[in-house]
């Protein structure tokens, strides 16, 4: 177990009236990346013609038993460990409400034994969110509603497509730790780093595969109160969570100055109107009835399961993201180069000898994923140094990495190819005087001040040295001359 | 009823003939769809009568015979299966009218295995709907007459397949025992019927009703069929989860074992004169078979099991519980019956409303509220620490004993329409309930007749996967016990 640290976290102060902070907890429902549904032989794929990846099991057909997915299990196990969790003993529970798109009108989850419990996630910038637990359960199937005009007389009917019915889910559900809408961001992107790093889930918001939901509550900045709290759903990007969150926080303020209070209700993200409305009514609100499902029984991982899951867990996000800032690189390129799940090939290169700063700025910024596998790492470094020392542009550094990547030569046969040599000061300043000859009005009105001229001048001596010109240098020549 | 189907009449012979050769399957199959066109107009022991099917399954085990193929141990046995066992391309009901036209695509594992044996179906048998019931008066297509008194009930819920043995319409079926509805209808028909060791036989494919609770048995004439069948249905199977994962003993060499040495305690609460409702013919019987047991050697004495009375209020929080959650799926949306309305809520109640009987809505109601927030503890959970409490008492009993004895049904066949207030019925399955509570195996023997001539069941109980020394006890048992003379009502 594993206590809580206080959070950093600017309480949304900048973002609400008066002397109030945000409350934010997260539920995030990844599905996770197995072969199989979580209690079903059916293929877990997205996609697909409607209701083709779907087996007796999964359609809830009447007899049907559910099997736990041992793989969904170990999975879920290797979230709980990265979340520093506690694994233990669990049971699945029904979850009993009718809905259409859920066969069984029931969900198999997990409620009062949960797999992982108590754990907690580092963000980027150093503050540490607890985590209360981790939780395996099975994912609903889709309905589309047609003619659904919302008019009396419209006969509307309604499809449902039940591929997505039963595949597995991890449902994560992080303490009210979260004081505003930028941080709530960065722990759904932190998760989801370290979801795709455990090779757990695809982590794909726009696909669904990835759901967040949001308590919000607000309190007077700096009380320990924990007040009612709004569930937010229907947020589909991170962009749309933090608006939601804004919004929602700054409601319950209006709300609390006007002497009224919210109260705890489902609220649903309408992401046109910017705002959120209030889901089911009290009246109907759902008692779920859950109770140990008697078709299954308790999982109880065993230690020596564990420490195997344990001991084969990759680096986490955080731990190679500081590796490279221990190497030298700063901390913006180095979340860029994990990210991009380029950091090995930075490292590499930096072992190699490379600079670390122009190292992940190549990673982070010029290299195109696709075909940076096949990068020889040694090659990578000499390219880096050859820029750092100036035997190469930023610009031609560039070109020589792109054909470095497709044709796999080293840096400085393709430069050679290439007849990039860095030119000296002296040769530049010669081509700009014959160019500024050669275009005496406009240079002129360049040095009263005609600023957008610049361009020309750097475009005609670009063309001139076909690309090779340090950019940097000619722009520092410019203003030199200019001021003369 | 039409004349007796000549020999061999019990499943152990008709696979031994069929096997060697002297009968053909065909011929037994047809012999036993003759006697259904014949009487189970009547009767009513089946939903639907698969005699194409089964006339087809014949040849094909006589045609294997005839190429020297081995063929299984129930090769040519017709049998009747209980209607919500689900059976591909056959249709599967419940005995509702939410699944009336229902077609399963897939086999109940313990179908596969019987038709992987050589069984035959010929049909599937009536019930209370989803099973809810102890008369078969629950059925949404009408009741099962009891074959040995025909105004009265064969007991249930799975009175179709306890009829269809009695009416000879089958040497062998099956149905599924929740708090008795294997043995009881089996005591009030006068055939064998075992619910075996939760876990022991796969539910994959049985509808369920009560999942905790519900475990599939066969239904015989002798208790030599009853362990033949056991053998071939019992065995740990991977689509349960709740399913045993070990070899299990075969029970069928332990038959003539006898009793010899075996401790046998009399529960003294479900033999008491002064029961209400317990007839005194049954209690008779039932220290009857104990003397009987004590006169072929086995050491018998009173045992008392305080909680075993307090095992009906106990069943009948967590089974209605179980089924208010199981029977959701009934909505109308994706198969069985649907009534419209004018939205998809409006559409599910409606077809729910129109697609359940009485008892099944009485019962969906009594689980939803047993497991409402605020109620759960006070209902739900006080009847599972019940549980707890009966499994610990029964097994520190089974420390002392190897098997107990009680009768099976606390009265003979009642009329149609004797128990219409559901406590009444409820009580019907005092004795049956605890080795439900418990998951532990018991046996249904008849022994002797009672009131009006009609028979009694004695049932014979025992710890986790004791039904080799059930079935040693129920083979003395059968032996021992007195003629049965044919009550009036068998003369029809």
């Amino acid at each position: 177990m594993t206590i809580t640290e206080p959070t950093a976290g600017t309480g949304g102060h900048d973002l609400l009236p008066g002397d109030w902070e945000m409350v934010i907890g997260l539920e995030v429902h990844a599905e996770l990346a197995t072969a199989t549904k979580m209690f079903s032989p059916a293929a877990n794929t997205f996609g697909g013609e409607p209701n083709t990846n779907v087996h007796p099991v999964c359609l809830g057909l009447p007899g049907t038993l559910p099997v736990v997915n041992r793989r969904a299990v170990e999975l879920g196990i290797r979230i709980g460990l990265a979340l520093e969790c506690t694994v233990q003993r669990c049971v699945f529970a029904r979850k009993n409400y009718f809905y259409p798109d859920m066969p069984k009108d029931y969900q198999i989850s997990q409620y009062e034994l949960a797999l992982n419990v108590d754990g907690r996630l580092e963000l980027a910038d150093g503050s540490v969110i607890g985590v209360e637990r981790a939780h395996l359960e099975e994912d609903t199937g889709k309905s589309t509603h047609v003619g659904d005009s919302g008019r009396i007389h419209d006969a509307g009917y309604s499809l449902v497509d039940y591929n997505r019915a039963g595949v597995p889910l991890i449902e994560i559900v992080s303490r009210p730790d979260l004081r505003d809408p930028e941080q709530a961001k960065s722990y759904v992107e932190e998760l989801r780093a370290i979801l795709v790093a455990v090779g757990a889930s695809d982590g794909k918001m726009e696909e669904g595969s990835l759901r967040v939901d949001a308590n919000v509550s607000v309190r007077p900045a700096g009380a320990d109160e924990l007040r009612t709290r709004c569930e937010i759903k229907n947020v589909n990007s991170l962009r749309s969570l933090g608006r939601a969150i804004t919004y929602e926080a700054r409601r319950h303020v209006d709300l609390y100055e006007a002497g009224d209070a919210p109260r705890q209700e489902t609220r649903h993200w309408d992401e046109e109107d910017g705002r959120t409305r209030a889901g089911r009514s009290k009246e109907e609100a759902e008692d779920y009835r859950y109770f140990d499902d008697p078709d299954l029984v308790p999982i109880d991982p065993s230690p020596e399961w564990i420490e195997e899951i344990r001991a084969a867990l990759p680096a986490l996000p955080r731990q190679r993201r500081q590796a490279l800032i221990e190497r030298g690189a700063p901390a913006a390129g180095a979340a860029l180069a994990v990210e991009r799940d380029l950091d090995g090939l930075a490292m590499a290169a930096i072992e190699a000898g490379a600079e670390p700063e122009r190292t992940v700025t190549h990673v982070a910024n010029n290299l195109a994923v696709d075909g940076a596998e096949s990068l020889d790492a040694n090659h990578f470094a000499e390219l880096v140094t050859m820029e750092t020392e100036g035997a190469l542009t930023a610009t031609q550094a560039k070109q020589v990495l792109a054909d470095m990547v497709e044709t796999g030569r080293d840096p400085a046969t393709i430069a050679a190819d290439k007849g990039f040599e860095a030119m000296d000061t002296g040769e530049l300043e010669t081509l700009l005087d014959q160019v500024i000859a050669e275009h005496p009005d406009e240079w002129s009105r360049f040095k009263e001040g005609e600023a957008k001229l610049q361009g020309m001048f750097v475009g005609q001596i670009m063309k001139a040295t076909k690309g090779q010109a340090d950019g940097k240098l000619l722009n520092q020549l410019l203003g030199r001359k200019a001021a003369e | 009823m039409s004349d007796p189907i000549a020999a061999p009449r019990t499943a152990t012979d008709i696979a031994a003939a069929v096997a060697d050769g002297s009968v053909a399957a065909v011929s037994i199959v047809e012999d036993h769809l003759d006697r259904i066109a014949a009487d189970d107009g009547e009767i009513h022991a089946f939903n639907t009568v698969a005699a194409e099917d089964a006339r087809q399954a014949a040849a094909e085990i006589d045609a294997a015979i005839a190429a020297g193929t081995a063929v299984g141990p129930l090769a040519g046995v017709p049998i009747a299966l209980k209607d919500n066992f689900c059976t591909s391309g056959v249709t599967t009901t419940c005995s509702s009218r939410i699944l009336q036209d229902w077609v399963p695509p897939y086999d109940a594992t313990v179908v596969e295995r019987l038709r992987a044996a050589g069984a035959i179906l010929v049909g599937k048998t009536n019930l209370d709907e989803f099973a809810m019931g102890s008369s078969t008066e629950n059925s949404a297509f009408g009741p099962t007459r009891n074959p040995l008194d025909t105004s009265r009930v064969p007991g249930g819920s799975s009175g179709g397949s306890a009829a269809a043995v009695a009416a000879g319409f089958a040497p062998l079926s099956f149905g599924s025992d929740t708090g008795g509805s294997i043995r009881q209808p089996a005591s009030l028909c006068g055939v064998v019927g075992l619910k075996p060791t939760y876990g022991a036989v796969s539910r994959y494919g049985l509808i369920a009703f009560a999942s905790s609770l519900d475990q599939i048995g066969p239904f015989s004439t002798t208790v030599a069929d009853a362990a033949l069948a056991f053998d071939v249905i019992a065995g740990h199977d991977p689509r349960d989860s709740t399913s045993i994962d070990r070899k299990l003993q075969a029970v069928t060499p332990a038959l003539g074992a006898g009793v010899e040495g075996l401790r046998v305690g009399i529960v003294s609460e479900l033999t008491a004169r002064d029961l209400a409702g317990f007839e005194p013919e049954v209690v008779d019987r039932a220290t009857e078979a104990a003397e009987a047991l004590g006169d072929a050697g086995a050491k018998v004495e009173e045992v008392s099991i305080p909680s075993a009375i307090a095992g009906l209020a106990a069943y009948y929080m967590i089974a209605p519980a179980e089924a208010s959650s199981n029977l959701a799926r009934y909505d109308g949306v994706r198969y069985g019956r649907r009534e419209p309305g004018v939205n998809t809520a409006a559409m599910m109640q409606a077809s729910r409303t129109a697609g359940f009987g009485d008892e099944v809505k009485r019962r969906i109601m009594l689980g939803t509220y047993a497991l409402s927030a605020g109620y759960y503890d006070a209902f739900y959970g006080k009847a599972q620490r019940l549980r707890t409490r009966m499994i610990e008492d029964f097994e520190r009993v089974y420390a002392d004993f190897d098997v107990l004895l009680s009768p099976t049904s606390p009265c003979v066949a009642f009329p149609f329409g004797a128990k219409a207030d559901p406590l009444t019925m409820y009580y019907n399955d005092v004795c049956t309930i605890p080795s439900n509570l418990t998951g532990h195996p018991a046996i249904s023997v008849p022994f002797g007749t009672g009131a009006d001539g009609l028979p009694v069941g004695v049932q014979v109980m025992g710890p986790m996967l004791a039904e080799a020394d059930l079935f040693r006890v129920a083979t003395v048992l059968e032996q021992a016990a007195p003629p049965a003379t044919p009550p009036s009502g068998a003369s029809r």
